[in-house]
């Protein structure tokens, strides 16, 4: 399991339930039941994985952000997960909407655009940026709502989201040194990982 | 055209409930006999039973020689020792539907009428056999599967009408389904569907043979009818490319007298024949063999009726509120008769109703009728399914076979 994962079941409280937004093969769903306890379900987008969750037994339903999470009921799950996807999804703003309706918390993973080598290599080359975390060219790029750790942080405050846990981390999964420091955050840390609640 | 009377000679297995059943037409039907097969040994415990429902056309007999046509079961591939509903594991029940014609109570069953001389006979119900739902059918199933002292079934498998028993087995006997399975199906019947069954039904009506239903007193049965009633169908449960696959466009000389047909060889308009003609009569004629008209007729209206929404201001979620069972729905991606689409509103209405469900489209040419063909995908999920079902409920380890 990645380490972002491992991160994400650590904020999870035991036998609580879950729902995995982008589930993939179904790994975190998978060890949150194992060994959380957890009654965890997912949603993938893609069939092959979809189909190779359910022949491992994971309840994982074939749908996307975008357009299947209106169906799920007022606080039906304790945590709502969305790794690595919210850059990816036709309106992120409803999405994370949509999981805070759906969830008492949501967890939320995404790339950091305001990374220092994204900067730079825009400033110096004049041309969209590749790196490890952004490494699809950009017409063919499914991030379509790049944002920065503070742009997701001005949103979480215009929302009126209480961000209950955050952290920086890097492409290989370890925790950025960065906690403290938002600015120094969005400048060193490839990826973030957000834990919101309602509004106080 | 075969007009061979299906022989009454087979002896099926059957359980007897006097006391009947009050159907959802408000009509008692009594008593009722249920034809069924078992597989499998049932746990002391009475926790590893599955049950199997078939489809508009098929029967009891899912994983061993159908007596009548003498063919292997229709899921044979899929029910037995080591396959992916694995009888050495579970205790699978298999039951001819209630209105069907292998041997459960229907519309060739017999019953005692008198006549205007007061005298008392015995004659087929035909069409008066009462109009039956696709709930009056799992209520019969019920009264079976509490003759064998099970309070609750592991799950419920079905494709086609089979998964609309399977939807309402979750939805009137919650607590009796563990975990449910319905296949390339839908919560209703569409439009599109009814006018299919409607062009099935006409065919039947129209054959000469037909006498109002009353078919036996001719010793004949509306053969030509039914096969066409029988071609029509086919077609919808297959592809445009599995036929195209199959068939393309090859002609083949027409040896045999068809009705309709020219003499055999005769150079004409008819003399030869594209080989899926010849497919889809070979379908029908086989098909007038084994199954009854009447029985066609009431489970096709079965099937019309079907809304899950119905009785909930068409809220398909309605049925599902509170259920505790883990569902996974399954389509095939070329089935036209039962889409995608279809499966999404069962998926759309569990999710409502905050259901445990996995739904998985299979990507398969085969049409409808994939769900009864080799497709490893679909076996795989079956697998999964039932292994991750069985780890909730404490039944089995968790074995990763398949993978």
């Amino acid at each position: 399991m990645r380490l972002d994962q491992r991160l994400i079941a650590k904020m999870i409280t035991p036998g609580t339930r879950v729902l995995d937004i982008g589930s993939g093969d179904g790994t975190l769903i998978d060890h949150l039941f194992r060994t959380r306890g957890c009654d965890a379900r997912g949603i993938e987008i893609d069939m092959g994985e979809v189909t190779r969750s359910v022949a491992h037994g994971l309840p994982v339903v074939h749908g996307d952000a975008d357009h299947d999470l209106a169906h799920y009921p007022d606080n039906s799950f304790d945590y709502v997960v969305l790794q690595r996807t919210l850059q990816a999804v036709e309106r992120p703003r409803e999405v994370l909407r949509q999981m805070l309706r759906i969830g008492r918390y949501a967890i939320v993973s995404f790339p950091n655009f305001g990374h220092w080598e994204m900067r730079l290599k825009l400033l110096l080359s004049g041309r969209m940026p590749n790196t490890a975390v952004w490494h699809t060219p950009w017409y063919a790029t499914p991030n379509i709502h790049p944002c920065t750790i503070r742009d997701f942080l001005a949103l979480c405050d215009e929302d009126g989201y209480r961000v209950h846990e955050w952290m920086a981390i890097d492409e290989e999964g370890d925790r950025a040194p960065w906690r403290r420091s938002i600015r120094l955050a969005n400048l060193f840390g490839e990826q973030a990982l957000f834990r919101l609640g309602k509004g106080n | 055209m075969d007009q061979t009377v299906i022989p009454s000679t087979v002896d099926h297995t059957r359980a007897v409930f006097p006391e009947g059943l009050t159907l959802d037409c408000g009509s008692v039907l009594a008593p009722v006999e249920i034809a069924y097969r078992t597989y499998g040994t049932l746990s002391p415990e009475r926790n590893n039973a599955i049950l199997i429902c078939h489809a508009l056309t098929g029967d009891q007999y899912v994983a061993e020689t159908q007596p009548v046509t003498g063919k292997s079961g229709w899921w044979e591939r899929m029910v037995g020792p080591g396959k992916p509903i694995d009888t050495d594991r579970f205790f699978v029940i298999c039951s001819n539907v209630l209105g069907g014609c292998m041997g459960s109570t229907g519309p060739r069953s017999l019953r005692t009428v008198t006549g205007e001389n007061g005298e008392s006979r015995e004659e087929p119900w035909g069409t008066d056999f009462p109009p039956i739902t696709i709930r009056d059918m799992v209520r019969a199933q019920r009264l079976l599967v509490r003759q064998f002292g099970i309070d609750r079934l592991f799950a419920v498998i079905g494709g086609s009408m089979g998964g609309m028993q399977v939807l309402e087995w979750a939805a009137t006997y919650p607590d009796m389904v563990f975990a449910a399975m319905p296949i390339a199906t839908a919560p209703f019947h569409s439009a599109q569907n009814i006018a299919f069954n409607e062009v099935s039904r006409q065919a039947i009506f129209a054959d000469p043979d037909w006498h109002g239903g009353r078919y036996w007193e001719t010793d004949a049965i509306p053969a030509r009818g039914l096969a066409v009633a029988r071609m029509m169908a086919h077609i919808t449960y297959l592809s445009e490319e599995a036929l195209t696959r199959k068939f393309g466009r090859r002609v083949r000389r027409c040896d045999e007298p068809v009705v309709g047909s020219p003499t055999p060889g005769a150079l004409s308009t008819f003399g030869e024949i594209f080989e899926v003609e010849s497919y889809l009569r070979h379908q029908g004629s086989t098909f007038v063999r084994r199954f009854d008209a009447n029985s066609y007729l009431t489970i096709t209206r079965a099937m019309d009726w079907m809304d899950l929404g119905m009785e909930h201001d068409g809220d398909c979620a309605g049925p599902f509120r509170e259920t505790r069972t883990r569902f996974c729905v399954v389509c095939f991606s070329s089935d036209w008769l039962f889409p995608t689409s279809q499966s999404r509103i069962i998926v759309r209405a569990l999710t409502r109703a905050a259901a445990n469900v996995s739904f998985v489209e299979i990507e398969s040419d085969k049409g409808h009728d994939a769900f009864l063909l080799d497709e490893p995908d679909f076996d795989r999920t079956v697998v999964g399914f039932l292994n991750g079902a069985a780890e909730h409920a404490g039944l089995f380890p968790r074995t990763l076979k398949g993978h």
